[in-house]
This record gives structure tokens, sequence and C-alpha cells, in this order.
């Protein structure tokens, strides 16, 4: 096994297939060269949450420190800067999604924020009882009990859609459950526990066929895969900044502007208002009309940040050089004695969970933890899908672009060792 | 690896794979259920405790090494104690597992539990060494609801 930090970066050259320089990206992350408990870093727990760029990171200290003032109200300088900073970062994020406007674009403080407000402010005021909300057997909990909670508000029923061995979504099945009472769908695009690439598309037009609304819970996606909302043609997408290479406590929920406009507000106060008399209230438009009280101006600047420089790598040779790294990690991995993948999808994405035959995912956790290695292990906040499996727990290790082959190496050998010390 | 050591030592990895009692109880008059949510570990508890002496205990579930095998060596050395016996056990082994440090402190005292006390230098794993001691707590006790370590 390769130890010494040096030796890790070096034996992997820039990926020949896709020309994608590795060695460049990784040192653009500054806290990749930490060493904990005396190890090279080996980060493989990227879709809890991603390291940050050093790009990001001066942003958010540059913000601090030379712009910051509160938005869309001040009329001096600062304030006309901080506003021009997030809006343009909200543009970014539309380009980014490829969003017709950038008023389609509301900030929210991450995914499950942005179900939640679907769920309240899209869905509730239309649900009646014996209405029927679709998931998939493959959802975060965040994509699940957003659902419980409104369909218990309106006597409605939630219906799951089953997933196959391999953790595909079973599409017949889906189709199925698409009834004349079925009110939504909310879907996952990249499966935090399995790696599943869900076949979207498809998942839009069959509801839309019968004319049913669809939610994307784009939280592993949008790091990982191109996303274009149009082509999707979804009506809403919801992801993550600090699973995106930005910050935590910001996140986008995207949502064709008519269906924003004909929703409710989420919450009420500042800034998500035209103007208020203790007799009417007059809202603000979109995507405003969402974002009540000051928000989270560093992080959605920071967000920006983030984007533009995925961008600048560009979203497909990140998409296919994960792949490449997720081919090899898959076989690596699954090599070592006693390992069972969990998730086997023919398409996947950047994500490998596995158990190891009469090891505790968390003393695995352990053991790799003492080497560097950060991985997660537990139920990654999905149990129906451990459930599913019958497994009290995985160990998933996640991939980034800055992920190594080496890198994966030492996952393998530090496998071997749980081996050795369990028997 | 020889931290690893320190917590993995044999005496643990040895009750991990070959628990003792791990089965239901017949004739349980108390049982109680431990769940650690962030790891998923469960473990439900049963005892039979006449007149104040545990006259014996078992448990099930499925865990990490680390509370399978502190729930079985947990299981062999309370059985015939009485309540306060075991509930003074259970304070002399949280002491040694996640109280503050004192150089004073005999592992020893605790015989075979003195296995775990490596687990202090692994603070996210101290849970996983305690659950079962609560658990048991919580059926001593006679609160038979659900009891979690959050």
């Amino acid at each position: 096994m390769t130890t010494a930090g040096r030796t890790l970066r070096e034996k992997v050259p820039p990926d020949g297939l896709t020309g994608f320089d590795v060695e460049k990206v990784r040192r653009d992350f500054p806290i990749l060269r930490e060493t904990p408990r005396g190890k090279p870093l080996v980060y493989l727990d990227n879709a809890a949450t991603s390291q940050k760029p050093q790009v990001v990171i001066d942003t958010l200290t540059r913000y601090y420190r030379a712009e910051n003032a509160n938005i869309h109200r001040g009329i001096h300088y600062l304030s006309e800067r901080a506003t021009e900073a997030y809006e343009g970062a909200r543009a970014a994020v539309a380009r980014f999604l490829n969003a017709a406007e950038p008023r389609e674009i509301v900030f929210v403080r991450g995914t499950t924020e942005a179900i939640n407000l679907v769920a309240q402010s899209h869905v509730r005021p239309g649900l009646r009882p014996g209405d029927e909300v679709v998931i998939s057997a493959m959802e975060h909990h965040s994509n699940i009990v957003p659902w419980q909670i409104v369909c218990e508000q309106a006597g409605a029923a939630l219906r799951v859609a089953a997933i196959n061995d391999a953790g595909e979504l079973v599409l017949e099945e889906y189709e199925r459950l698409l009834g004349p009472r079925t009110k939504f769908v909310a879907m996952v695009h990249v499966s935090n526990a399995l790696g599943t690439i869900t076949p979207v598309r498809r998942i839009v037009e069959l509801a839309h066929s019968r004319g049913i609304p669809v939610l994307l819970d784009g939280a592993q996606a949008a790091p990982r895969l191109p996303v274009d909302v149009r082509a999707l043609d979804c009506d809403f997408y919801a992801f993550s900044g600090h699973k995106a290479y930005g910050p935590t406590g910001i996140g986008v929920l995207y949502g064709k502007a008519p269906l924003l406009e004909a929703m409710p507000p989420y919450q009420g106060g500042g800034d998500m208002i035209l103007s208020v008399t203790f007799e009417k209230t007059l809202y603000n438009v979109i995507p405003f009309k969402f974002e009540a009280g000051t928000p989270h101006i560093a992080g959605g600047i920071g967000l920006g940040a983030a984007i533009v420089y995925l961008t600048g790598i560009g979203l497909d040779r990140i998409a296919a050089y994960e792949h490449g790294l997720l081919a090899y990690a898959t076989e690596r991995v699954a090599a070592v004695p006693g390992v069972r993948l969990i998730g086997t999808a023919k398409e996947k994405a950047g994500i490998l969970a596995f158990v190891v035959d009469g090891v505790h995912a968390h003393d695995v956790g352990t053991i790799l933890d003492q080497e560097g290695i950060a991985i997660r292990t537990g139920h990654h906040c999905a149990q129906p899908v451990l459930q599913r499996f019958g497994v009290p727990a995985t160990a998933r290790a996640s991939l980034a672009f800055y992920n190594t082959q080496a890198e994966i190496d030492a996952l393998a050998a530090a496998l071997c060792k749980v081996r050795e010390l369990f028997g | 690896m020889s931290d690893l050591r320190e917590l993995y030592q044999q005496v643990i990895l040895d009750h991990n794979r070959q628990p003792r009692n791990f089965r239901k109880l017949e004739g349980a008059n108390r049982t109680a259920e431990g769940h650690n949510p962030l790891c998923g570990d469960q473990i439900t508890l049963y005892l039979r405790l006449e007149n104040g002496v545990i006259g014996d205990v078992s448990f099930q579930g499925s865990g990490c090494a680390i509370s399978k095998a502190s729930a079985s060596l947990m299981t062999a050395s309370v059985k015939g104690k009485t309540q306060t016996e075991a509930e003074a056990l259970f304070h002399t082994f949280h002491t040694m597992v996640a109280g503050e440090p004192d150089p004073a402190f005999d592992p020893e005292q605790l015989g075979k539990l003195a296995a775990f006390s490596g687990v202090r230098e692994f603070p996210v794993r101290v849970k996983c060494a305690t659950l079962p001691w609560h658990t048991l707590r919580a059926a001593l006790e006679g609160r038979g609801k659900r009891i979690s370590t959050e």
C-alpha cells in the first residue's frame, strides 16, 4: 500500500482516456494536503459533503472582508455590490442547470428545504383525501419525510415504486403506480446510498403523459453529471451547495416559472413582499416570494463561485473521469475477499456501497479512518434502502473528481487489513 | 495497527465472533430495547430478576463488534449479581470508557471488561460500548420502552 502523500499522487498520471488532469485539480483543494492521523487524507465521503476549492474559500473571505452588506435594499455602494454578486450567482446557477431564466432559481438552505418548500407550497394546497404522491424505494429521507408529512396533512397516500436487486428502479412498477389519483412524483436522480442513476427522462415523460408534475432530487446528481432541466422537462429540481463544492447552508430549487408563480409563499417575512399593511400584503415576484428574510448571501455567492469553477472544468469531463474511477474502484473493492457490493445498477455515478462479510460497517469505518481514509458508514439517511437489501448498515466510498486510482488502491489495501484484523 | 489492536483486543474479537448469552430468554420478566441510530446498532436485552438478583440475562440484536462484544461480556459479568452490584459495575465501566482520565483508575478491577479500556481513544465508538449497559439499566429500572443513544 502507498501511504506517503507523494506516492499517492504520483502514481496516477493525467487520465489518458479523458485528458483529465487530476493532479491539477487536486492543487485547487487545500484540504487535500492535510494529514489526519499522520496519513495523507484519502477523502472518499464526497456524497456526504464535498471539499471546497480555494476559489470558493477566497470568495467567501473576500465577501466578508470587502463586500459584506445586505442585499435588495441598500442604496449604498456595498449593498449594490453584494446584490450584484448574489444575483450573479443566481444567473450562474440558472446557466448551470440550463434554466430558461434566473427567476426560476430559488435559493434555499439545501435540497431538504427545497423539497419541503415544494411539498408545502405546490403539492399541499391541491392535495385531497385519497390522492397519491409517488416516490421510489431508494429515496433519501429528505425525499420521503416531507411527502409523509404532506400526505398525512391531506389524508393522501404515499406510493413507493420498487427497485430490483441491482438497485434499479423498476420502470413498469413505477408506471403502474401512476393513476388518476397520482398528484405528484418526487424521484431521486442519483441515489446517495446505491449510486444508481435513475432514468429521469423516462420518469418525467411517463408522469407528464398523465399530467403529473415531477420533482427531481439532484443532491448527488448535480455535482456529478451535466444537468439540463429543460431537456429533462422536470417541473422542479433540487440540489445542495455543499455537495457541489460550495458552502454549507445554501441550496437551490429550480421550478418552472408558471408553477412558482402559482404557488403561495413558503415563509413570510422581509424581502418576500412588495408592500405590507395590516389589511393586505402584496407578495413579491418570483423568486423573491420564496426568499423571506435576509438570505445566506455569502453562501449564494460562494455557490456561484463553485459553479463557475465546475463549469470551467466541465461537468461532462467530471462525469467521464468519475465514471472511469468508479469502474476501477468497483473492480478493486469487489476483488477483496468477503466484500459484497450493495447497488450494482448498470447506470451508476461515483458511489460505491458495500458490506464486508462478518464485519459491521462501523468497524470497517474505524479501521479505514486509522489509515486516513474517510468513508461513510451506517444507513446514509436511507433506511428503507438498507431494509430492502437486508443489511443494517453499509460502508460507502463516494468519489469526487479529485480522487485518484492510488487512493482507491489505498482503500482496497485497508479493506484487506479489515479482513486481516477480523480474520 | 497498534491503536487498532488496543481497540479490537482479542477478547473483543472473540466475543464478537461468538457472543455469549446471545438468545431470547425464556421466562424473562424484564426486557428493554437499545438503539444507536447513528450506526444502526440494535439490542434487545432480556432479564430475569429474582428478589433483586439477576438470575439470568441474555441479548439479541445486531451491531458492530464493539457493541456486540460489550453486550456479550456484560451479560457474562452481571449474571448472578444484585441490581445494586450491576449498577456499580455500570458506573465503573462508564468511568473507564468515558469518564475523566484518572491515572489512579485500574481497569483490571473490571476483569475481562478491561478489554474495553481502549475505547476511550475512539470517542465516536464510546456509545457502541455503552449501549448494552444503558439498555441493561433501562431493564433493571423497568423502563421497558426503547432507549436511544441520541
